[in-house]
């Protein structure tokens, strides 16, 4: 059946909750409201208040009770309404979340998995369009993971509910209902920290991820247009990335144009490029090219289109690096 | 201010001690082994075969007595100034040592204890134990949950979204605050502007107790209070154990830049085992040769666990790179092999 992300990530949870009775989902507005973008539309009446859990509205103690309940031996599923309301946890995440295995040698782990709608394009508030996975990405023992279909979104998010280890899952807003997909009714699982090769190509590989990768293929028909074939890669996990698709690819091309929509400055294009530089250096035909946004906050909805990464400011890096 | 024993360590006329003679002298033995614990791993630190540590000094009988009507399933989520809680659980002294020495590997919790791994971002265990007390209640489960932290956690954003998270869903929680009167330079007037800690607790529509925390017999007994209600289905409740942090807050803090000799030396006489020490000898359960050889088997428990801690090896490569993940990604793995060829005597400097 052709399905939207949120139907899809619904669906995951869903499928997920039933087959495992120590699943339980908690957040601000996720009960009969259905969480604001709907993600969790109906569940509380599938599973009930004791597992579909309407909190107060605090995301440290949200994400730090997500923590004691593992500990108790649920699957928490945390619901953080933004990524721009994330901060107040976190602390939870850095200090606790994603270090506890290693600080107890293994004892006591946080399998807890924080879903986060995030990103721009959306025409959204203040606060409500920021892309910071960046800084999410440089703490070890955390995974940071980002569909863009709604194929993916359903099998990364199962994957993710399955993993011992805490899953950030943020969920570009801008795609939950772009698109609708044919989408396996029954479970299965998306690879975590494996790229996709979204579309395959031979002169220049493209690499984004979440709401950037529609951008991406825009951009790679219009380069088609002028003769360029470009092969596009969507890391789906951001972190730990997986380092082998980027190299096998653009040791492929010979050429890197590193795509997304936070600011350029230490975003996660920096890290890729410099994976890039280490594995791949003798066999790059240009300069990698970052396309990023300016290092400036995210204007409100009347200027947002001078901030947000579009196919012709894509198409602009391809060239660039094709032309050097 | 609930009390049991006065500052002589005689019972208050009124209060009715409900402890068998067993249990009091488990009670002293265990502050005794705290004491003695606390003293060499500060003298340890000294001889630089300890880390920065932070001394219980002092919290005796806040942490004997909130640990010590815990029932065996229930939880602990201490913070880093829990020694004697931990061994009034059972906590190998020479795993905890382990861990002040430098080694992670001193925080896994043996197999089978349910205490959880003490924080250091102050109050960031509380919403955590809240969470553990949800799960209990959720799955039904015959569990209450301890939580402890000092004064100055009662100043940050986790102290009020756990309890009030604790109030919401009503868990069986016990929170226990050692207000020791300082948080590092900071005094208990500069943390809140309330009367007492203890009445914070209405706010969050549970109760709130304060108790002599130098009193190891009203801490035991207002906790276990606490914890029947929580077994109950009663709900959490606040137990403000009011304290002085006799020693510095770590051994790289030097108190006397900010607080007096004389404020010290007035609680010195207010001292939780000596009181305790006074009580148990007015009631005939303690005399001079039993003190001694409390004295003695504490002693020799900690130089033991202390050549314990100090025979483990230290951590292998493998040791600090293996528990970042469940499976080691491949990034990860060559940045092991990378740190292993490195040669011994270019790592070192």
């Amino acid at each position: 059946m052709k399905i939207t992300m949120v139907q899809a990530l619904n669906q995951a949870l869903a499928q997920e909750m039933a087959r495992d009775a120590r699943f339980v989902l908690l957040g601000e507005d996720v009960g009969p409201d259905g969480g604001v973008f709907r993600v969790t539309d109906g569940l509380v009446q599938k599973f009930g208040p004791e597992r579909v859990i309407d909190t107060p509205l605090a995301e440290s103690g949200l994400v730090g009770v997500s923590i004691g309940l593992a500990a108790g031996g649920l699957r928490p599923i945390a619901e953080i309404q933004f990524l721009g309301f994330i901060y107040p946890a976190f602390n939870q995440i850095l200090s606790h979340v994603a270090r506890l295995r290693n600080r107890t040698r293994g004892r006591y782990t946080a399998p807890v998995v924080i879903r986060t709608p995030y990103g721009a394009g959306v025409r959204a508030l203040e606060h409500h369009s920021e892309s910071t996975e960046a800084l999410f990405c440089q703490i070890p023992g955390l995974t940071v993971v980002v569909p863009s279909t709604p194929y993916d979104a359903k099998g990364l998010l199962i994957a993710a509910l399955r993993s011992e280890d805490p899953v950030l899952f943020l969920e570009p807003s801008r795609l939950y209902r772009a698109e609708k997909q044919e989408v396996p009714e029954d479970p299965y699982e998306a690879p975590l920290r494996r790229a996709r090769i979204a579309r395959e190509g031979t002169d220049v590989t493209l690499i984004g991820w979440g709401a950037m990768v529609p951008v991406l293929e825009k951009a790679a028909e219009d380069a088609a247009g002028r003769g360029v074939s470009a092969e596009i890669l969507d890391l789906r996990t951001l972190a730990p990335m997986d380092r082998e698709a980027i190299l096998a690819s653009v040791r492929k091309t010979g050429r890197a144009v590193v795509v997304h929509e936070a600011p350029k400055t230490c975003g996660l294009g920096a890290e890729v490029s410099a994976a890039i530089a280490e594995g791949a250096l003798l066999n790059l035909r240009g300069p990698v090219v970052r396309v990023a946004a300016p290092d400036i906050t995210v204007p409100l909805p009347k200027s947002e289109d001078i901030y947000y990464v579009n196919p012709a400011r894509v198409l602009a890096g391809i060239l660039a690096t094709m032309e050097f | 201010m609930f009390q049991i024993l006065n500052e002589e360590g005689r019972v208050r006329p009124g209060a009715e001690p409900s402890f068998d003679p067993s249990a009091l002298r488990r009670m002293h033995k265990l502050m005794v082994l705290t004491r003695t614990a606390d003293a060499k791993a500060l003298k340890l630190q000294r001889q630089g075969r300890m880390g920065t540590y932070a001394s219980s000094l002092g919290h005796e009988a806040c942490q004997i007595g909130s640990a010590f009507p815990l029932r065996r399933e229930d939880w602990l989520f201490p913070y880093f100034r829990d020694l004697g809680t931990y061994l009034a659980r059972g906590y190998p002294l020479a795993d905890y040592f382990h861990y002040w020495m430098g080694n992670e590997a001193g925080l896994r919790t043996p197999d089978g204890l349910n205490v959880y791994a003490f924080a250091i971002p102050v109050a960031s265990q509380i919403p955590q134990a809240v969470g553990a007390a949800l799960a209990a209640k959720l799955q039904k489960q015959p569990q209450a949950v301890l939580c402890t932290f000092g004064d100055g956690a009662t100043s940050e954003g986790d102290f009020h979204e756990g309890l009030n998270f604790a109030g919401v869903f009503k868990t069986p929680s016990v929170f226990v605050c050692y207000n020791n009167q300082w948080a590092i330079s900071t005094p208990r007037a500069r943390q809140t502007a309330s009367e007492t800690i203890a009445q914070k607790a209405e706010a969050y529509g549970f109760p709130g107790v304060q108790v002599d925390g130098n009193d190891v017999l009203a801490v035991a007994s207002t906790v276990g209070e606490a914890l029947d209600r929580a077994h109950g289905g009663g709900g959490p409740t606040l137990v403000e154990a009011v304290t002085y942090r006799l020693g510095h807050h770590t051994t790289s803090d030097d108190a006397t830049r900010y607080r007096t000799e004389d404020e010290v030396r007035a609680w010195e006489p207010r001292d939780p085992l000596r009181r305790f020490r006074a009580y148990l000898r007015a009631e005939g359960l303690l005399d001079e040769a039993a003190e001694r050889r409390a004295e003695e088997a504490a002693a020799e428990a900690v130089e033991k666990a202390v050549a314990e801690a100090e025979a483990r090896p230290p951590a292998t490569i493998e040791d600090v790179f293996a528990y970042t993940y469940k499976e080691m990604p491949p990034a990860l793995a060559e940045q092991m092999a990378a740190l292993k060829e490195t040669p011994k005597a270019e790592a070192d400097r």
